[in-house]
């Protein structure tokens, strides 16, 4: 009775993480698309291998233990006094121990090669995307380009991509899975990410930090184009005939809206993004001389 | 009474979990499900604060307050009287929280309410005030009771029980009160400078005029990372307790348990940045924060192998309380190397605020503190209540949260690597729906096993006659509470007994067999708190106080206010609060205790039967 219980939970287990194995094929997050998710792909099976060296023996021996040592059992031993061995304590101190020096050096060597802040090796000139998190949408600034577009953001394949992250309004975290780390967009803060695609696709990018009653729909699109494509796409934006000036037009795209289908801007403000982070530190009606050169902005980073 | 409230705000969480799942279940592609985003909004955030505030942090409470004094041979906890305050003024926490659902609303913000979202701006309903005013009045419950049940331990442990003689329940309480006391205050204050802002135009956490909402992330989790060792730290506690006492042997490892919790204890306060790994702080930051808490996986995993070796060589009784220690095992492992796999920061980038976090801390939750409690309760059920838990719906409970557990939360981890945040009152890709149904199919188990539970309750106190625990010990076990009778006198022990060791009760037992279980005369008066009405009352112009500030009806809140201080001062000036149980009361209880043994056979027929090897 008690043995087809135990059987059946092994059984369940097994059949509970079958689909944890499995999930490789076609997930985001597994079946990256950029250099830095691959690596962070790497990174979690790494991880994921190295502790199951313990957990699978814990289980293990829970189950068993329990088996072997049950009341009814009356060939296992009993040793009701026995409580101290120096050899187990030793061995149960030592190899949690190890395990966690080798993902410490591990967590050390990772957490610099995929610092967010990081620029990425790479042999194409870098580009500079800038993204404003606003209730309850995406805004994209491209500011070599002069142009800005709302929840879609395109770039081309093997160009490495310097997303400097703000937001307009409350905590929100820009993501977009197949690609890689996400990072903060907080109002007054100029935070960043590199990110790269080695692939061309459209990917669904969205806020992942719960930002009001708006948040499910904060979707975007990241379209990764060859750059011939990306040229067509950048002359297509600038066919808009929508402009988008600070404040005036921004307030008016700040404020909260859903569902805001993907929309273009040919001619923005020279130092929109600069003027969006500044403008909570000097407030609205507020010279906005000094946000210009963006040396007086924050940098998280630096706050932190 | 903690326990009583909290299983019922178990089922009020539980509502919003079903909820939660149900709508994610059905809003798929486009679907909008059944709740809008104002209803999921407030049902998530309630979910969370309801399940960690008031189902939770009561039920560690309410076994530490049955059982700390009487595995330290203590009479009463070290101030009765603040003892009851906490409890009245979680109580009206725990009504605020319940008012919102019918008056106003609940606040739309998640369980932890991040500024500059809980911002007036952001958020000008009452909703977070409901959150603010029940926190705090709850949270300053829960300061008491840390600063008292600290003094108890350190204070109060009867003859000869040093402190590497406690037993591991007490470490455990000690270590998780320790923490309540550094920790508490800072979500105290965290909250008032919310408060400031929201009411007094102030700027700590606004997004201009110098406000930090990072401040705000910071500190609100250099308290909740703490909070949720509060948690699970009595759960071990618990874990520790059964393993030894149903496998009829001494727990292995005691000192190395006892420091590895103190290890645990330290370590928590310095890994709360890994809850932001994303907030784009330095690699170096990052580094540090991922390597302290991967550290805290070693004392976490020495314990757990102490349990192992504890069984090792046993006489294991599988009662209901050790399926539960075993279901926490298995469950807290897979939960713990999930959390480390949280804990490297390249990684987190990618897992962080989507469904692996959500996946990733029920799994420590309900696998750690939940099954603790549930362990717990069944084991000292006849300590508080003078008769035994059914075994059959005990077991039938388990089964059921064990296999919906694995059901509702394994496909979360999967969905996580698909993509999915957490937190999404509906999505896009309808790829997600099968998992998503398949997760909710999990929590109606586990819903069954709370009727479960519910039953186990209704048919144990049916047949209460039959499951009576005349003996005070009916698991035979190991420690001080079991000395006394069940449920214990209100004045614990009749003489405060004297402990010789780690597991003194034990070894008395073994030289005296069924003696060990009775007192002897002569009696002495015994020094006891009176009743008293002052908690109660200040609870209830708490609840006054709180929903004047949240509705901003300023005369009612001045009211309550000034009769809060009045009922404290009149309590303070009072000199007439302890009183003396005369000898003679004590030698007749204990006499009807002696009767009763005597005639154990007779009035325990179950327990006699089933439990006794």
């Amino acid at each position: 009775m008690r043995r087809k219980s135990f059987t059946r939970a092994i059984g369940f287990l097994l059949l509970a993480t079958l689909p944890l194995l499995l999930a490789g094929c076609g997930s985001a997050l597994l079946d990256s698309s950029g250099q830095v998710g691959q690596e962070q792909t790497r990174l979690i099976l790494t991880a994921f291998g190295l502790m199951l060296i313990v957990v699978i023996p814990v289980i293990g021996m829970t189950l068993w233990f329990a088996l072997r040592y049950r009341r009814s059992n009356k060939n296992a031993v009993y040793r009701p006094e026995w409580s101290h061995s120096t050899a187990i304590e030793i061995v149960v101190w030592l190899v949690p121990c190890v395990i966690i020096a080798i993902l410490a050096t591990l967590t050390w060597k990772t957490s610099h090669s995929l610092d967010p802040h990081k620029a990425l090796e790479s042999d194409a000139e870098p580009m500079e995307i800038q993204a404003v998190s606003l209730d309850w949408k995406w805004l994209f600034i491209y500011p070599d380009e002069g142009i800005a577009t709302v929840n879609e953001v395109a770039f081309p394949e093997d160009v490495p991509v310097r997303f400097r992250v703000t937001s307009g309004s409350v905590m929100n975290s820009f993501f977009i899975p197949r690609l890689g780390s996400q990072i903060y967009a907080m109002a007054g803060m100029d935070n960043d990410v590199n990110l790269i695609a080695d692939e061309t696709g459209t990917y669904p990018g969205r806020s992942t930090n719960y930002s009001g009653s708006g948040f499910s729909g904060m979707t975007f699109d990241a379209r990764v184009t060859s750059q011939d494509d990306f040229d067509d796409w950048v002359a297509n934006v600038r066919e808009s005939e929508r402009s988008l000036t600070f404040p005036k037009e921004y307030d008016q795209l700040a404020s909260p809206s859903r569902e805001v289908p993907v929309t273009y801007f040919s001619e923005i403000s020279p130092h929109l993004y600069q003027d969006i982070v500044q403008s909570f530190h000097t407030g609205r009606n507020a010279d906005s001389e000094p946000g210009h050169d963006g040396k007086t902005t924050i940098n998280a980073e630096a706050a932190e | 009474m903690y326990f009583v409230v909290a299983l019922v705000m178990l089922v009020r969480g539980f509502s919003d979990a079903i909820m939660m799942r149900s709508q994610q279940a059905l809003a798929a592609g486009g679907a909008e499900g059944f709740l809008p985003p104002h209803h999921y909004d407030q049902i998530f955030t309630a979910h969370g604060v309801i399940m960690i505030f008031f189902v939770a942090m009561p039920m560690v409470i309410g076994l530490m307050n049955l059982i700390v004094p009487l595995q330290i041979g203590a009479r009463d906890v070290a101030f009765p009287f603040l003892n009851n305050l906490s409890f009245w003024l979680f109580a009206a926490g725990v009504v605020l929280v319940n008012l919102s659902l019918f008056i106003g609303e609940f606040a739309q913000t998640g369980w932890l309410a991040y500024a500059p979202l809980s911002e007036l701006k952001y958020s000008p309903d009452v909703g977070v005030d409901y959150w603010i005013w029940a926190l705090q009045i709850s949270g300053i419950g829960t300061t008491l009771t840390g600063i008292n049940f600290f003094v108890t331990i350190l204070k109060m442990r009867t003859k000869g029980m040093t402190m590497f003689r406690m037993p591991v329940f007490t470490w455990t309480s000690l270590c998780a009160n320790v923490l309540i006391i550094a920790s508490f205050p800072i979500l105290t204050a965290t909250i008032a400078m919310l408060t400031l802002d929201r009411y007094f135009g102030m700027h700590f956490f606004t997004n201009d005029f110098g406000g930090n909402m990072m401040m705000y992330v910071n500190l609100i989790w250099a308290w909740g990372h703490p909070e949720v060792y509060i948690l699970i730290l009595p759960a071990f506690g618990v874990f520790s307790e059964v393993t030894a006492t149903f496998s009829r042997k001494r727990l292995f490892g005691y000192t190395t348990m006892v420091w590895a919790t103190v290890c645990i204890t330290v370590l928590s306060f310095i890994v709360w940045l890994h809850h932001f790994f994303t907030m784009g702080a330095g690699a170096n930051v990052n580094a540090f924060f991922g390597i302290a808490t991967m550290i805290i996986a070693i004392p976490t995993g020495v314990k757990i192998f102490n349990w192992l070796f504890t069984m090792f060589r046993g006489s294991i009784q599988f009662t209901s309380p050790v399926l539960w220690t075993l279901g926490f095992i298995v469950t807290f492992t897979l939960g713990g190397m999930t959390g480390v796999m949280l804990a490297v920061p390249g990684a987190n980038f990618v897992l962080h605020n989507s469904l692996f976090v959500i996946a990733h801390f029920h799994n420590v939750i309900i696998g750690g503190v939940v099954f603790g409690m549930m362990a717990g309760l069944t084991y000292w059920f006849p300590k508080a209540f003078g008769f035994t838990l059914d075994e059959t719906w005990g077991k039938r409970s388990f089964w059921c949260w064990i296999i919906g557990f694995y059901m509702a939360f394994m496909p979360l981890y999967v969905l996580s690597f698909f993509g999915a945040a957490r937190r999404m009152q509906s999505y896009a890709n309808s790829d997600w729906q099968p998992l998503m149904i398949l997760a909710w199919v999990g929590a109606v188990i586990i819903m069954a096993g709370i009727a479960c539970t519910v039953i186990q309750l209704y048919v144990s106190v049916r047949d209460r006659k039959q499951r009576l625990d005349v003996s005070g010990d009916p698991w035979d076990a190991r420690t001080l509470e079991w000395s006394t009778s069940s449920p214990a006198p209100f004045y614990n022990f009749a003489h405060l007994p004297t402990v010789n060791g780690i597991d003194s009760y034990w070894d008395d037992k073994q030289q005296n067999g069924a003696d060990a279980l009775l007192s002897d005369g002569p009696y002495e008066d015994i020094h006891m708190p009176k009743n008293t009405v002052a908690g109660p009352v200040m609870g209830i112009l708490s609840i006054g106080l709180g929903f004047a500030l949240i509705w901003h009806i300023w005369w009612l809140a001045i009211v309550s206010g000034a009769g809060i201080f009045v009922a404290f001062m009149l309590r303070v000036f009072n000199d007439d609060i302890d009183y003396h149980v005369p000898a003679a009361e004590v030698e007749r209880t204990e006499r009807e205790h002696r009767e009763r043994f005597q005639r154990r056979d007779e009035l325990e027929p179950i327990n006699r039967v089933e439990v006794r090897a």
